[in-house]
């Protein structure tokens, strides 16, 4: 490689548009009164932007909430789920490099156990989709974009269980001791998914 | 007014010194001798970073005050360290790269600002925080390493740009975060990226007009490396044909990693070049099979032509992260009664290595924490097969344990006994005073597949204090020849500030929650301390002005300790709440052996976070006037 042909230009051909599906102020405003709704409606104390956490019905080994989005289950001996094992190591490799193991934050990147008090299944898959920037005079924060990151795509239900369950201090940190064994649908959707086998 | 015109006529009068650009070398090796200024970041070529400064001693540094402080106005991470040539320091920031010009006669009054533009990119690209090791002067210019791996050469009297050149392109993960270097008529720049797949280089570019020189990479054909089969060495023999490639499976080597983001060094009389390349890319070793060379490797370069005149490579086919880019600290010592010239490196894999720096000879090789378990030693058998080899322990071998496999209690962690924060050495005392990390780790290796641009990882960690104590770093002094350590202050955090050892007998160093420390170079006693206002990754210099010395470091906290270290290595913590989470400690089937251990230290090490937050600060310290 000639130090020549190294254009900034180049630069520019890789970057990944920030999508128009960004959460704005307003659909922030929107969820809290969608959040309100839920709980004037079934009474459920959940003030998280993911809603009751709670398993409404189950498929090989994947759990999922009353609205059809991907939850946690944890037992009574504390064993995981494997969704919940495998988004620990996930985010453990590719997340936690800037917000910190368990999800606590960084020094320069925003503690997602907080984060998913607020933010939906849908707004959570956006941003690790489309990426978001919050840069000015005070910030210099920046989500990639993960879009073309089969490492970080063909696992964000698994690492979105893991920090939802973080963040309903339904887990504490560091590594579940115990997790359920990997269904053989998690298998058959990494390889077809990452193209690894 | 009148005061700040003095200060350009000075400012001219060191551009007249050494205006011919033929004979800036000689120009920078001495002003490099004058200990009054502070011309490069690690003292002087040599790396040593060691003063003769010595107005501030063992007896007197206890009255140490700030004497004057300044804000960068940026929040991350704060490496590296100011500058000072004639009246005017020099000070960087991480991300977005400001560069400040500072007049000594005026309390440090901003004399000039550049401020780059970049695309914000290229932030989170940046594995470890966005940080910036700091600048290099001469022949009238200070060179600036961008985070986008633009190089540039700013005016030192106006901040003008005089030339400027992309090293690399961040779209494919490629950053920018080590300072240049100048040697002779070249400047040196590195590359960051080893968590993104980039085969790392080091480029050699004309101070005079920003054309590259040469550049070498750390893993390919011998085209790419420089490195020639025959005359190239690896511990005294040839290292044969296509020594990097025949390492490799297949292609995996065009993605392999082996960056070159630490401190370079340089011995004029042989006109080597001294660095070290970090780690195969991806942290999953199963992954990649074979040696991996010429990742985790010391490198000896001929700086006029990049060609390679040794190499050794300390931790072949990584399988922990040790990246092998510290500083190479050169020294004449007398061993046995012959003089040597000799390179001092304190590796990430916890082994401080000395060598004859002329031909790659291996001296020492000694743990430089007793913690250290992943080999049991290296291998000093001129005659065995595995000569120059850390004997790794399977039960700490995360390739052992394969793919899915959490490999525990390996020490160092990831982070390696030392990162990036250098050592200095003392030629009175013989020692060198080294700042470290006092940690271990959980290591899950899996497979991953490579992007352009994105995260290539492929392991989980998890970090915390060795079993059974409390403190996460020390701060040694180290007998090179012996291999041994002299004495050993207990840090509570990972000491990951750079030292300054002086002429005065005291070593200066920072620590993350934000203490400037001198200590005795003798015994180690601690003298003096300054909580400044943000924790220090940064490295301490000295210089004199008006003549008084006065001692400077750059505070905020970041970098790679910030990333852990402010959420707190909670693992005994973590351990403890999923044990009473499991049915009042009856453990589920797998993992019987959830480690309670270090239960009884879980009160000594809370989070970073409630002792210091962010903040750029730059503070000078000097004695109070009588």
């Amino acid at each position: 490689m000639k130090s020549s042909t190294l254009k900034p230009s180049t630069l520019k051909s890789s970057i990944v548009k920030p999508s128009t599906l960004k959460p704005s102020n307003t659909g922030i405003w929107r969820l809290a009164l969608v959040i309100l709704a839920a709980i004037a409606a079934n009474g459920a104390a959940y003030a998280d932007g993911s809603g009751d956490p709670a398993v409404a019905s189950s498929d090989n080994g994947k759990y999922l909430d009353k609205n059809g989005n991907p939850t946690y289950h944890i037992g009574q001996d504390g064993t995981v789920d494997w969704y919940t094992f495998s988004g620990f190591r996930r985010y453990h490799s590719d997340c936690h490099v800037c917000h910190g193991p368990n999800g606590d934050g960084s020094s320069y990147a925003p503690a997602l156990v907080d984060s998913l008090k607020t933010l939906s299944y849908s707004d959570f898959v956006n941003v690790v989709t489309n990426g978001r920037k919050h840069v000015d005079a005070a910030n210099d924060k920046v989500m990639p974009s993960f879009a073309s990151n089969v490492n970080v795509m063909c696992y964000i239900d698994d690492i979105y269980v893991y920090l939802r369950a973080r963040s309903d201090n339904a887990i504490p940190g560091g590594r579940p001791p115990s997790h359920e064994d990997k269904p053989k649908a998690a298998e058959e959707a990494e390889t077809s998914c990452t193209g690894i086998k | 007014m009148k005061k700040l015109l003095v200060v350009s006529t000075s400012v001219l009068g060191l551009m007249a010194l050494h205006g011919s650009a033929a004979r800036a070398d000689d120009a920078l090796a001495k002003l490099a001798k004058d200990p009054k200024q502070w011309v490069m970041q690690q003292g002087d070529d040599a790396n040593t970073r060691y003063s003769k400064l010595n107005q501030i001693n063992t007896s007197n540094v206890k009255k140490l005050v700030p004497a004057w402080t300044f804000s960068t106005g940026v929040l991350r991470g704060h490496e590296g360290g100011p500058l000072v040539v004639g009246d005017v320091m020099y000070v960087h920031t991480p991300f977005p790269n400001t560069v400040y010009a500072l007049d000594l006669n005026h309390d440090g009054r901003i004399i000039w600002k550049y401020e780059p533009r970049q695309d914000p990119n290229v932030i989170p690209i940046m594995c470890c925080d966005t940080v910036n090791r700091g600048v290099a002067y001469a022949d009238g210019k200070i060179f600036l390493h961008q985070a986008d791996t633009t190089l540039v050469a700013l005016d030192a009297k106006t901040g003008e740009k005089v030339w400027s050149v992309m090293d690399g392109e961040a779209g494919k993960g490629q950053s920018g975060t080590d300072a240049p270097f100048v040697f002779k008529d070249k400047v040196l720049v590195g590359v960051s990226g080893g968590e993104f797949g980039v085969r790392g280089w080091v480029s050699a570019y004309n101070i005079k007009d920003g054309k590259l020189a040469w550049r070498g990479y750390s893993e390919g054909p011998d085209s790419d490396t420089l490195i020639d089969p025959e005359k190239t060495t690896s511990l005294g023999k040839p290292v044969g044909p296509n020594s990097s490639t025949s390492t490799w499976e297949g292609d995996q080597w065009k993605i392999g990693g082996g960056d070159t983001w630490g401190w370079y060094s340089y011995d004029p009389e042989l006109n080597l070049v001294y660095y070290g390349s970090g780690n195969p890319s991806t942290w999953n070793p199963v992954q990649r099979p074979g040696d991996n060379r010429w990742s985790m490797s010391i490198w000896a370069r001929d700086l006029d032509t990049g060609k390679v005149k040794w190499i050794y490579q300390m931790t072949p086919h990584d399988e922990w992260d040790y990246d092998g880019v510290n500083e190479m600290i050169l020294t004449d010592q007398t061993i046995d009664g012959k003089p040597r010239k000799l390179l001092t490196h304190f590796d990430r894999n916890g082994f401080g290595y000395t060598l004859d720096r002329t031909d790659g000879e291996l001296l020492v090789a000694q743990k430089y924490d007793p913690a250290v378990n992943w080999a049991t030693k290296v291998d000093m058998d001129k005659s065995s097969k595995t000569y120059g080899r850390p004997l790794v322990v399977d039960a700490y071998s995360t390739q052992h344990g394969g793919e899915d496999h959490n490999t525990k209690g390996i020490c160092p962690a990831a982070l390696g006994t030392k990162d990036e924060q250098p050592a200095a050495y003392s030629p009175e005392t013989q020692l060198f005073y080294v700042p470290t990390n006092h940690v271990c780790m959980d290591y899950e290796p899996y497979k991953v597949s490579y992007t352009a641009g994105q995260a290539y990882v492929g392991a989980a960690v998890a970090m915390y204090p060795p079993k059974g104590d409390s403190n996460m770093g020390n701060f040694i002094a180290w007998d090179n020849k012996a291999g041994k350590i002299v004495w050993s202050d207990k840090e509570q955090f990972s000491a990951w500030g750079g030292a300054l050892a002086t002429a005065g007998g005291v070593v200066f160093y920072g620590t993350l929650e934000g203490y400037l420390k001198a200590v005795d170079a003798k015994t180690g006693k601690e003298l003096y301390k300054f909580k400044t206002p943000s924790g220090i990754i940064g490295n301490v210099m000295t210089y004199e002005h008006g003549g008084k010395q006065y001692v400077a470091v750059l505070s905020g906290v970041g970098g790679w300790a910030g990333i852990g270290l402010a959420a707190g290595l909670l693992q005994p913590q973590n351990a403890a709440a999923w044990h009473n989470a499991v049915d009042q400690g009856k453990l589920p089937t797998q993992d019987k052996t959830v480690d309670t251990a270090g239960l009884g230290a879980v009160g000594g090490y809370a989070g970073l976070a409630s002792y210091t937050s962010l903040g750029g600060t730059l503070t000078v310290f000097a004695l109070p006037n009588e």
